[in-house]
């Protein structure tokens, strides 16, 4: 039997084979294509999350399928779901819908920039649901290359051609490290079990752990390699131009989702199977958060690109997830996967947004606007929670995501902790109300140019949608931490080697505020 | 199938070409074209019919395995495509297009010969018989003076390589008293001791000189730029494929099946050499500007990526060598298949004649640009799977001897390099600025069915590489790799 998870990544791939055989002058088609391709996707991944997924307290695989692929060398179609991915599958699926949505602005080489933009969701959604090394990979690599040539041709602003050579040169370089490590990984297991599964990967050096040579070896390679794809500090300086450059939905996909592949990586390969690496290498990481968070922070505050900022904003969020991971607890991990499902919300709306905004304004320059609440009220109240979300306002999925990671943390770095909450908490609050208050607020600058909100109610839904699951999650939060949990778990288990993790119950409950929010 | 059918059944097509020839009228010469193309797919599928015998033939000078016939049909498959770019070509052959037809297909029936070449003297006259066809297949457009300049230049360098294998093979028989593989290879059994011998050595050094001209591995690359932009276009992809992958089954003959034990303690060697020829062909084709020279540069990269097969000496490496050819094939030919189709009537081969392609043919367009991404290795095309097998293997030795992960980080430096200028290639398709020319371009319906073979070959043996890959495991499995030098070592201590 086919597994749910099956039909969410067949469904944009599908897609996109379909819109590569209808004429390119039948637009119209291709978009209907493109968004009856996402949705089902999406409905999918709900029906997945809400329904087929049980939240049990063993973080065991499930729905899983498993096709023979290339039998001769062990690679296998496996997909399946645990509390990590499930989340993030569901948040991808979100944000591959949102992204069709607002694309109506793409007027040349439409149908390429829908196919492109489909096998990129495709991709997405199936490394993260893929439990074989050689797929993990291989899906990521399908939902990278998209990434750069939409930049390259559909991209804007005068440094698009360097952004594009820089994003492509840089995450290839990452994709790569981590491609070594990954083989490095699959050739530790002896000649005659090796295999790409990484169930069985798991439960083969749960049993035997990994050689300790082998371990300090194979770590810093997947480290690096997924922290380039996630803009670790100090290998991040792709990710705000390259964002600035990309067309709305590439940047909403890319920030969004394809980002957290890294993460996930190493979440879900680095940490369990490499427990010895990851001790030595750690620390280094819990330093190098403080980059993300701090520095990137500060380079946000001077920013007067509104995209610019955006990009460096998400950068610096990238850092609570490596905190999370660093910390190697329970809480702290499970806070992580939960900032990637925030974030990917969060990211997803902001580009979203601001690229509305660059569609009325046709710039970004914060200088140049103002005012802009009087004119757009939907889009500047949006905008407003979105804003608030990323400097962590209760309510938002952020805030139980970041408190997690902050808790989680405390106890084995402390120092880096409060720099972190200082971090989160003045820096992200500065550069995030300076940008509300020079767009939204003042007198309206130029008003030779009308702006306007998105005039049907279909127009205003995939903000809707992205802002709502925000909220959900943020007053919810058990929705996602009680998936996460058992798996996170297992997880922590592995990595740390010990099996006395306290129980603690994960979930503060945040105080619902949205009202305080909506009164900017 | 007989031992030698193949052969036979491609020298009696070059000649009847040649033949009918002289019954054809001028007007009509573009069919001799078609009826070497389709005489070629005949005796491609007819290789995949009966049972193929197998064996030693001609004094054991012959064998005939499944080695052999992997790069048979690769080879005929290669030279298909390459009469079809000939026939797109053939407006540009002033004179004796059916001569260029024949030619060709002596070139194969040279690099069927050595495709099954057990004896070093079968490796000189197969290697003979492709160079002199490609000194006058180069220099076939007597009337441009870069295509003479190619021929002249090849000539003395393959000339020079020649001498230098003939030098070694004189070596090696007078330390053995033998050129034939399987004896070599049982007398370094009996008498351990050779495998130090200087003589020896250098017999095997200079055979992989000749060798190494030919894949066009560093420091033997230095013809590959000019006689690729010079020679006529289906000429470089004849070279570009066919005459390279005849030094690679050559190469690994000679280091796998004649000297096992010698190749064995070569390793550094070859990873030495792997590594400079991928990043001399890389950062060289940065600034190119023509095409067919940016393919040559880009040729020396891909003889690098080869290499990495024979330095991790093993038999994951050696079916990798196999199945990236096989990608490399589908996409170079298309490469070459477009370029052909693109510079008609045009005198200029520089990368801007792709200005407004997007337009003035999306398919060819779309074509170029798999070519491009298949050769930059990005899944899902057949690029990305051999890339991925070669570095698999060469990260397996990686826990004998560090060097090895070294070399995994030289190739992935070499292939975000290559990104650059394969992604440059695609940049002048589609995003360039002043497009002189919009004129829709004509393609032939035989061109068509061509590209359209070569994207579903890509696509194949990058999403569904299962029996491919079971194929190239079988054809190595006569490939040996023991690593009989410690024990030798030891032997020859204690007497």
């Amino acid at each position: 039997m086919n597994s749910i998870l099956t039909y969410i990544i067949l469904a944009p791939l599908v897609g996109a084979l379909v819109a590569l055989l209808i004429p390119r002058n039948y637009r119209f088609v291709i978009r209907s294509i493109a968004l009856l391709a996402t949705f089902s996707s999406m409905a999918f991944a709900m029906k997945m999350f809400f329904f087929d997924f049980v939240t049990g307290s063993i973080g065991r695989e499930q729905l899983t399928q498993k096709i023979p692929w290339i039998p001769s060398l062990g690679i296998n179609y496996h997909v399946g779901v645990d509390g990590i991915n499930v989340g993030l599958i569901l948040m991808g699926a979100i944000v591959a819908f949102a992204a069709v949505c607002v694309s109506r602005d793409i007027k040349t080489y439409e149908k390429e920039f829908y196919i492109l933009l489909l096998v990129m969701a495709g991709g997405i959604l199936g490394a993260f649901a893929s439990l074989d090394l050689f797929f993990f990979y291989f899906f990521h690599e399908l939902a990278l290359v998209p990434t750069f040539i939409m930049i390259g041709v559909w991209g804007r602003g005068e440094n698009k051609n360097y952004a594009t050579f820089q994003i492509t040169l840089y995450l290839s370089v990452g994709a790569l490290l981590a491609l070594i490590g990954l083989i490095a990984l699959y050739l530790q297991l002896p000649v005659d079990t090796r295999t790409f599964n990484i169930v069985e990967l798991t439960k083969h050096f749960k049993a035997q752990p990994m050689a300790l040579a082998a371990q300090q070896l194979i770590f810093p390679l997947l480290l690096f390699g997924f922290g380039i794809l996630v803009s670790l500090w100090p290998f991040h300086t792709w990710a705000p131009l390259g964002y600035a450059s990309a067309p709305t939905a590439t940047a909403m996909l890319h920030a969004g989702v394809l980002k957290k592949f890294g993460l996930y990586g190493l979440i879900r390969i680095a940490l369990p199977l490499m427990p010895e690496g990851a001790k030595s290498w750690l620390h280094i990481l819990a330093v190098l958060c403080l980059g993300n968070i701090i520095y990137c922070g500060f380079v946000a505050m001077r920013q007067r690109d509104l995209n610019m900022l955006i990009g460096n904003s998400s950068v610096a969020h990238m850092g609570f997830c490596f905190l999370g991971i660093a910390s190697l607890t329970l809480i702290g991990i499970t806070g992580a996967v939960t900032v990637m499902i925030a974030h990917g919300l969060l990211a997803a709306l902001t580009f979203a947004l601001s690229g509305y905004l660059y569609r009325q304004k046709a710039t970004l320059d914060m200088d140049k606007m103002g005012g802009l609440l009087r004119q757009i009220p939907f889009v500047g109240t949006a905008l407003v929670m979105a804003m608030m979300a990323g400097c962590g306002l209760p309510g938002f999925a952020n805030f139980p995501g970041e408190a997690l990671v902050l808790f989680g943390a405390w106890k084995a770095y402390p120092l880096v902790t409060a720099l972190a909450i200082w971090g989160a908490l003045v820096i992200g609050a500065v550069y995030m109300l300076r940008a509300i208050r020079s767009i939204l607020h003042g007198p309206v600058a130029n008003e030779a140019s009308p702006v306007v909100d998105p005039i049907s109610l279909w127009r205003k839904m995939p903000y809707a949608l992205l802002l709502g699951f925000l909220i959900l999650f943020g007053f919810f939060p058990r929705l996602l931490t009680d998936k996460i949990r058992p798996s996170a778990q297992s997880i922590v288990e592995m990595a740390t080697g010990q099996l006395k993790v306290t129980k603690v119950e994960a979930v503060p409950a945040p105080k619902p505020q949205p009202k305080a929010v909506k009164a900017q | 199938m007989n031992l030698i059918t193949l052969e036979i059944a491609v020298a009696i097509l070059a000649l009847a070409i040649l033949l009918g020839d002289l019954w054809t009228p001028a007007p009509q010469k573009q069919k001799l074209g078609y009826a070497a193309a389709f005489g070629l797919i005949a005796i491609f599928s007819f290789s995949f019919f009966g049972k193929t015998e197998s064996g030693l033939a001609f004094n054991n000078m012959f064998v005939m395995d499944d080695l052999a016939l992997f790069f048979k049909r690769l080879f005929l498959l290669a030279a298909i495509f390459v009469i079809f770019i000939a026939i797109e070509f053939a407006d540009r052959i002033e004179t004796g297009i059916a001569e260029f037809y024949s030619l060709i297909l002596l070139a194969l029936t040279g690099m069927l010969f050595a495709a099954s070449s057990n004896d070093f003297v079968m490796v000189f006259v197969s290697l003979e018989l492709i160079s002199v066809t490609f000194y006058v297949l180069n220099s076939f457009q007597r009337n441009r003076l870069v295509s003479l300049e190619a021929g002249i230049k090849y000539l003395i360098l393959s000339a020079l390589s020649a001498a230098f294998l003939v030098f070694g093979i004189a070596f090696i028989f007078g330390t053995t008293t033998f050129t034939n593989f399987s004896e070599i290879k049982s007398l370094l059994m009996r008498s351990p001791e050779l495998v130090t011998q200087p003589a020896f050595l250098v017999g095997i050094l200079f055979v992989m000189v000749g060798l190494g001209f030919k894949i066009a591995a560093f420091p033997f690359q230095i013809w590959a730029p000019d006689v690729y932009q010079g020679s006529p276009t289906p000429a470089t992809a004849f070279l570009a494929i066919g005459s390279k992958a005849a030094g690679i089954i050559l190469l690994l003959r000679v280091l796998f099946i004649a000297v096992p034990q010698v190749a064995a303690q070569w390793d550094k060697l070859l990873i030495a050499i792997s590594a400079i020829t991928i990043l001399y062909g890389n950062l060289c084709a940065i600034p190119q500007r023509n095409l067919k020279r940016l393919l040559g540069y880009s040729s020396i990269a891909n003889a690098g990526y080869l290499l990495l097969g024979f330095a991790a000496l093993n038999q994951s490496g050696f079916s990798a060598i196999l199945y990236y050819l096989s990608g490399y094939l589908f996409a170079v030919l298309a490469a070459f298949l477009v370029i052909a189709i693109v510079t008609r009537g045009r005198d200029t081969e520089d990368i801007s004649v792709l200005a407004g392609l997007s337009q003035r043919s999306p398919f060819l367009a779309a074509l170029l640009t798999l070519a491009m991404v298949s050769l930059a290795g990005i899944p899902p095309l057949a690029g990305f799977f051999g890339k991925f097998l070669l570095l698999k293997a060469v990260v397996e030795q990686g826990a004998n001897n560090f060097a090895y992960y070294c070399l995994a980080g030289v190739a992935l430096v070499g292939v975000v390099i290559s990104l650059y200028y394969y992604f440059g290639v695609i940049r002048a398709i589609y995003w360039s600025k002043e497009p002189s020319d919009l004129s829709p371009i004509h393609i032939s319906l035989a061109s068509r069915a061509v590209l359209f073979a070569c994207a579903a070959g890509m696509l194949y043996l990058g999403v569904l590489p299962d029996r491919m890959v079971k194929q190239t495991q079988q054809a190595v499995q006569s490939l040996q790799i023991k690593l009989p030098v410690v024990e030798v070592k030891k032997v020859a201590l204690h007497p």
